[in-house]
């Protein structure tokens, strides 16, 4: 197949992983960094919020906006915008030290916490630099959520718009240009089974569709609850609910078999109630946009071990 | 006869005693919906009249409710929407959603000294940079808005959805950060050469800079936008101050709502953290999507490992007590396995929850735990349901 979508995901250079809140960003994204780093590519993982979840993912301490090596081939990172805008004043625009430090920087700053475009576009530029000075392979972000994704990747032609000449000008077309090539830039919406996230979703790619140029790589449909029971599975588990069964199956294995309906019960119904979410999403999603799922794993703690089990589920669905 | 401990808080006592209920939380726990619930509940129970106001800019409660965009403009949840489930509110039940732009020109036109800064503004490129495309205003216009509607007394109780920041507390923050913002002295540096053309000599190489980085138009575009926004400060600062000490007086009190998922569980803690050190009121704790406690269920457990280990010797016993009987001992074997698995599947998730839930230290008296519904809450009737629950 010749669709744009076709590209494998892991062949493009930047990936901007979003989705609402609540539906296991950090943990795609982390764990599309494993995957990356596995299949030996050098990959950069940024977390952009800096809210400190992503150490947790990798079982590291607190990340930086320094790059620190999680494992072999696996940077981490979160953005510090300030961070980012000395080693933007300092490496492109060659700004004497005097000025950096000076009045210069703090108005940046200030207008950073003014016009937050200021602070999207501070983000953008750094990932999108990292690729092009081809530091690494795959660069991940665990970008903003899907209310403010569209915005973090409109910063540039946003910021593009207001300044007519200068040198952010020329700084902003080329970032526009990466962004907008689907061979470097693709956008990766984490979804969960449920009506919100589902709605949600469309919605965002919708937006991302009319208000950017930004390519869609994939939606990951996160945390799909396994298939208990067959049409006549669940026939049978309907008799074991049913007297006479209930009352043999306590005879056999316990006062707990009630315990253990219940809860077969509740897998049932949560996955039938999740069921016409997914199929929605199915339905409504843009033809040829590859749609993957990560069942939900029942895992017993959070951390690096969690990630990389999501990694080895991902790189299942992507027929590795 | 003991009397009953009035010290028990219930969400009725709470709603009752109070004219704010801001409902606040990490993204995707159920915070618009748990807003929604006790906006319903109130309204049906106390005879008063409630407002919900989200803040969400993906407009779920505007589904949540059936009323399709009901944007800035306060609308009444029609009782018809009541009747047909069979429920005659006591009180009125009211929506409104935050138009984040919207608000922003009101607001212009209502610090604005005259006509012509007001055009000046809402004209300038960079202004409507902030208020439309540009992330974190939300924030502030949220805050001012929830202001403007208590002010105005035309209700008895709001409840107030935050919006999803990438951290609770940014709004918080944001009354007070507006406030300074205006009282930075880099304003004044920055539109200094565009207020006077003898500027010093000391700034001359940092506008040079800046000209080269930025262009001269933007700078001026930004200079300009500041100045016009000067004339505001006053209105602006006055305004922060009294969003900020609306949000602390004893009108006001949270709800932080959860589930017990690690991340949002860890964000909980260090949001009641800090609502405990501004001496803010938190209410209650909302856990939504708890599982039920059977998963617990020891007795479960064994049965549950019988059932993994020996499920086709206990198949072959069963296979003939079941009606109608006759059944495939080997499918049978499948099912019981599985059920077997599950819920040992399922009692990982809910042990790791119940630990998650005891290390939430700071938790208010009421800790509300909401179970999994097996479908989402979309209707009237999901956010009725819901708000009988937790109601008293």
């Amino acid at each position: 197949m010749s669709h744009p979508h076709s590209a494998d995901l892991l062949d493009r250079r930047l990936l901007f992983v979003t989705g609402k809140g609540g539906v296991g960003k950090t943990s795609v994204a982390s764990a599309l960094g494993v995957l990356a780093s596995k299949r030996g590519k050098r990959t950069l993982v940024c977390e952009a919020d800096a809210k400190g979840n992503l150490a947790d993912f990798y079982g590291v301490g607190p990340l930086g906006f320094e790059g620190h090596q999680v494992r072999r081939g696996l940077t981490a990172m979160t953005m510090n915008t300030e961070e980012s805008l000395k080693e933007y004043l300092s490496l492109q625009l060659k700004v004497p030290l005097l000025a950096r430090i000076g009045p210069l920087a703090r108005t940046f700053d200030f207008l950073a916490n003014a016009a937050p475009g200021v602070k999207e576009i501070l983000t953008v530029g750094k990932l999108t630099w990292e690729v092009r000075e081809d530091n690494y392979d795959l660069v991940v972000v665990d970008a903003s959520a899907s209310g403010h994704v569209v915005g973090q990747l409109g910063s540039p032609v946003a910021i593009n718009d207001l300044v007519s000449v200068g040198v952010i000008r020329s700084q902003t077309e080329w970032m526009i240009d990466m962004l907008t090539d689907p061979a470097i830039t693709g956008v990766v919406v984490v979804t969960a089974p449920e009506e919100m996230p589902v709605s949600e979703t469309l919605e965002l790619l919708d937006r991302l569709d009319f208000e950017t140029e930004i390519d869609v790589a994939a939606v990951i449909v996160n945390r799909v609850l396994p298939e208990l029971f067959s049409h006549t599975e669940y026939e049978v588990f309907e008799q074991l609910r049913a007297e006479p069964g209930s009352s043999a199956l306590n005879e056999a294995i316990g006062d707990g078999s009630q315990a253990v309906l219940q809860a077969a019960e509740l897998a049932t119904s949560l996955r039938r109630g999740r069921l016409p979410h997914l199929t929605r999403l199915r339905e409504e999603l843009p033809s040829g946009m590859p749609l993957l799922y990560l069942p939900l794993l029942f895992h017993r703690s959070h951390g690096v071990r969690v990630t990389h089990r999501v990694a080895d589920a991902l790189g299942e669905e992507l027929g590795f | 006869m003991p009397t009953i401990d009035p010290a028990t808080t219930t969400l009725e006592q709470l709603c009752t005693a109070k004219e704010i209920v801001v409902s606040t939380g990490s993204g995707g726990v159920g915070k618009t919906t748990t807003a929604a619930a006790i906006g319903a509940a109130a309204a049906i129970n106390l005879g008063v009249k409630v407002l919900v106001l989200t803040v969400d800019p993906a407009r779920r409660l505007a589904s949540a409710l059936g009323l399709e965009r009901f944007g800035n403009v306060e609308t009444r949840v029609p009782d018809a929407a009541f009747a047909e489930l069979g429920v005659e509110p006591e009180g009125e039940m009211w929506v409104a959603m935050l138009d984040t732009k919207q608000s922003w020109d009101d607001l212009i036109r209502l610090h604005a000294p005259d006509v012509e800064t007001r055009e000046a503004i809402l004209e300038n490129p960079l202004y409507q940079n902030i208020t439309g495309r540009f992330i974190g205003s939300h924030d502030y216009v949220a805050m001012e808005r929830l202001f403007e509607i208590h002010n105005s007394g035309e209700y008895d109780l709001i409840v107030v959805d935050t919006p999803p920041t990438r951290n609770a507390i940014d709004f918080l923050d944001a009354p007070e950060r507006m406030a300074e913002f205006f009282s930075s002295p880099l304003l004044r540096w920055l539109i200094t050469p565009y207020r006077s053309r003898v500027f010093s000599l000391a700034a001359k190489p940092f506008y040079s800079v800046a000209d080269r980085i930025l262009g001269s138009q933007f700078l001026k575009d930004i200079a300009e936008f500041f100045m016009l926004f000067q004339t505001m400060y006053d209105g602006f600062v006055e305004r922060a101050e009294a969003v900020t000490a609306l949000l602390g007086g004893p009108q006001t009190t949270f709800v932080v709502v959860s589930t017990l998922e690690t991340a949002p569980s860890r964000e909980t803690e260090f949001f009641l953290r800090v609502l405990a050190e501004r001496n803010y009121h938190v209410g209650a704790l909302v856990l939504n999507k708890v599982l039920p406690r059977v998963l617990l269920d020891v007795d479960g457990t064994k049965s549950a490992r019988k059932l993994t280990h020996q499920s086709s010797d206990i198949a072959s016993g069963l296979a003939e007590q079941l009606d109608p009987p006759g059944n495939d001992a080997g499918r049978l074997a499948v099912v019981l396995e599985e059920m077997g698995r599950n819920f040992l599947n399922y009692q990982t998730v809910a042990r790791r929850e119940a630990e998650q839930q005891s290390e939430i230290s700071l938790a208010p008296d009421l800790v509300l735990r909401v179970p999994y519904f097996d479908e989402d809450i979309h209707s009237v009737r999901g956010l009725l349901d819901l708000g009988e629950r937790i109601w008293r």
